[in-house]
């Protein structure tokens, strides 16, 4: 089911696709349809040609570099790419603490950074989650005492994504601990190549490495690490956790897992009638577009709503039902393969493969894609915890 | 229907648990599997010696006698330890459809071995256009002197790396979908022009792709009537799919079991997680669908030797449904409840559920089994 839109966001459209096709190695966009990882260079690579063309980081404003398009544009974009398989912009740098340095970064840091950030030269991954503090993510521990100019830093993060590729990272640490406890964290940003940094993979269960946790054995950074405020650490993370509404629902990325759900259906057979010529399948995958169509109806509201201001719990509406779909995509499309969903290939049918080809063509990502999708749901804050967001703002 | 054990079930269940417990630890199962054969030999000579792997194998040939119940109890032990040994694709369908269509010579050389642990099994039936539907069998079987030549492919083959034997279905007469014509053969595993390209699956067990390219029989490697193969396909099929149901209900139940104590130990905003009732309601759901599939594993488990072919695939397959389904709920729910540490490959957790998942994917899913009951 395709949505219409305005005549002038058809031709923006249009002319995104355009470039998408022309530019994009086909080698990258298999990688992205195909479930595999994208390299470090190849998401530079990309970012560098978005950057050439004035159309990196969407969402920033244009005096630090943005393309000054509105949020319809921004959305059509960032579905036009995804449909098309470019790799998906990493939101660390570009969706989360960049908005905050807009707010509160001194003038020499929004110098430093917020260009390199643009081109990727700097890279960052985000140090908050612990050990501990997971959806309580208030209760963190690790330390930072301010030793003369420098801060001291000690303690560990934990399921720091891209830790093991980045090269700078913005962290939550606790400056006061008699303070209550959002009130005692600040936040600082620093290279990871500082000394008393140790990255530690964590292997996950489709048997990739995205995540790590990550230790500091009182690594010092300057004062001047530090963003905003003192003790304000936690005003800025919720600041940041809010940002990029529109994308959240992931809309893009679910439209080009339904076509492959659907050409992958057009291709198995049951007793020589195609999968999707079978009704229970054929009213399953029905079921799961008419929720995607519903949702990008949602995501088109909020957009509008947010050309006009304030917004409300629509974000923890849209992260809800866009990873549910996610999720339910996964499932439909393991189901497909039939048998051939069990054989296990870490490298998802890559070239590091030790299992070669198996199967129906690209079914080796789809057990590995199955599993570690189940995270959309727990990862930035858990669809519990968006529930609860959703109940005590209907007043419950 | 017998829900209480008896004194031999009460027996090997002791056996079985005691033998997860001091040689299954979550450290030790990762050792195991990472071993190149991928399950562990010595092992399986300690399950022989156990008397584990002949509980169904007539006295006669150096089993115990035992019913498919006695073995249910080893599976829902195995289950709870997530044990790869090939148990299911040996013991369960291999030897079974032996002992059922086997010729006396085919039993007794093979089935004293199966319960001495010295001969392992696996039944290469589905195809790769095939999926779930044991008919569906383009590989040949061409009479050719005194026996017969094998050609064609066989898909996603259990356990077929570690067997000594293979039991291969192949067309001797009709075109490829039809029901009639099908055919088994014992072929051996260094049978010429027999290629085993093996893999490991996403739950730690190994399969294969298996091509035969004019692979040689004698006549007597056939099993059971020629053009009629089906009628021993699907019951070895059926019992296959009763025995995941078991030790789905091991693997559902230790699972709950860890999702519970984490429910309780896990602190956050000051408490154990489990004081919040969404996650309560959750974990309720979880267990109610535990109690679902272990009622239809007995159903399963009753049935599964049935020779009344319509109501032991209703009663199978209705099985095969609802641990589907609620193997889904506690799975998925599991690695909900855990968060990020059930996503891990160095917490165990994750590990069942990926067994839950693969069982999904073995001898039928939820849309094969539900098409098959409502038919």
């Amino acid at each position: 089911m395709q949505l219409t839109y305005p005549k002038d966001a058809q031709q923006f459209a249009d002319e995104v696709r355009a470039f998408v096709k022309a530019e994009l190695p086909p080698a990258i966009r298999d990688k992205v349809l195909r479930h595999k990882r994208i390299s470090r260079e190849e998401q530079v690579f990309w970012q560098r040609k978005l950057c050439d063309k004035g159309w990196a980081t969407p969402a920033w404003p244009k005096e630090y570099g943005g393309p000054g398009w509105t949020s319809l544009q921004r959305h059509l974009f960032d579905e036009v790419t995804s449909e098309e398989g470019a790799p998906a912009a990493i939101p660390f740098g570009e969706s989360m603490i960049a908005p905050v340095l807009f707010r509160v970064g001194s003038p020499e840091q929004k110098a430093e950074y917020l260009p390199r950030i643009r081109t990727m030269e700097y890279f960052f991954c985000q140090g908050f989650s612990e050990p501990g503090a997971g959806s309580d993510l208030a209760s963190l521990k690790t330390r930072a005492v301010l030793d003369g100019d420098e801060w001291v830093i000690s303690g560990q993060k934990m399921w720091t994504s891209l830790a093991h590729l980045a090269n700078m990272m913005f962290c939550l640490v606790r400056t006061d601990p008699a303070a209550k406890l959002q009130e005692g964290i600040s936040m600082l940003v620093f290279p990871m190549d500082t000394k008393g940094i140790t990255v530690r993979p964590i292997i996950t269960l489709d048997g990739g490495h995205s995540t790590n946790e990550v230790f500091f054995d009182d690594v010092r950074v300057p004062k001047s690490s530090l963003i905003g405020e003192v003790n304000k650490g936690w005003t800025y993370a919720k600041l940041l956790l809010g940002h990029e509404r529109s994308t959240i629902a992931r809309i893009g990325n679910s439209k080009r897992e339904l076509r492959r759900l659907k050409a992958m259906a057009a291709e198995q057979r049951i007793n020589g009638v195609p999968l999707i010529e079978t009704q229970s399948f054929r009213e399953r995958i029905a079921q799961v577009e008419i929720e995607l169509t519903a949702l990008e109806i949602t995501v088109m509201r909020v957009i509008t709503a947010a050309d006009a201001g304030a917004l409300g719990v629509e974000a923890n509406v849209l992260k809800i039902k866009g990873s549910e779909i996610q999720q339910r995509l996964t499932e439909l499309q393991l189901e497909a393969v039939g048998p051939y969903g069990l054989p296990f290939d870490v490298s998802k049918g890559g070239p590091e493969s030790n299992i070669g080809q198996i199967g129906p063509d690209g079914a080796l990502s789809l057990g590995p894609n199955y599993i570690i999708t189940r995270v959309v749901t727990i990862y930035g804050g858990s669809n519990e915890i968006q529930r609860n967001i959703i109940a005590k703002s209907l007043g419950l | 229907m017998e829900f209480a054990l008896n004194d031999m079930q009460q027996m090997l269940q002791d056996t079985a648990t005691r033998l997860v417990r001091d040689r299954y630890s979550f450290e030790q199962r990762k050792q195991i599997v990472a071993a190149a054969d991928g399950y562990s030999p010595e092992l399986w000579s300690e399950f022989a010696s156990l008397g584990l792997l002949g509980i169904e194998i007539d006295e006669a040939y150096g089993g115990s006698g035992g019913s498919f119940q006695d073995v249910a109890v080893v599976l829902d032990a195995f289950g709870r330890g997530i044990v790869v040994e090939p148990y299911i694709s040996t013991v369960v369908v291999g030897a079974g459809l032996i002992a059922a269509a086997g010729t006396e010579a085919q039993k007794e050389a093979i089935l004293p071995r199966v319960a001495s642990g010295e001969m392992k099994l696996a039944l290469a039936y589905a195809e790769p256009d095939g999926r779930y539907t044991a008919s569906h069998v383009a590989t040949t079987a061409k009479p050719s002197g005194d026996g017969y030549v094998l050609d064609g492919r066989k898909a996603v083959v259990l356990g077929a790396d570690s067997a000594d034997m293979l039991i291969v279905s192949a067309r001797t007469s009709g075109a490829t979908t039809d029901p009639q014509g099908l055919s088994l053969f014992l072929v051996e595993r260094g049978a010429k022009s027999l290629d085993i390209r093996a893999y490991p699956n996403l739950d730690d067990r190994r399969a294969a792709e298996v091509t035969l390219e004019g692979v040689h029989v004698a006549a007597d490697a056939l099993i059971g009537p020629r053009d009629a193969g089906l009628s021993v396909l699907d019951p070895a099929l059926d019992r296959g799919a009763a025995a995941l149901c078991c030790e789905a209900v091991g693997v559902m139940s230790a699972l709950n079991e860890q999702t519970l104590e984490y429910l309780k130990t896990r602190q956050q905003f000051g408490r154990p997680i489990g004081k919040f009732q969404a996650l309560q309601h959750r974990m309720a759901d979880m267990a109610i669908a535990e109690q679902q599939a272990r009622s239809m594993a007995f159903l399963a488990a009753d049935q599964a030797n049935n020779p009344d072919p319509a109501a032991r695939a209703q009663a199978v397959s209705a099985a095969k449904v609802q641990i589907g389904q609620s193997a889904q709920v506690v799975g998925r729910g599991a690695i909900q409840l855990h968060g990020g540490i059930g996503l891990t490959m160095e917490y165990s957790a994750g590990h069942y559920f990926r067994r839950l998942t693969a069982i999904e994917m073995m001898f039928g899913d939820i849309g094969y089994h539900l098409a098959r009951f409502a038919a």
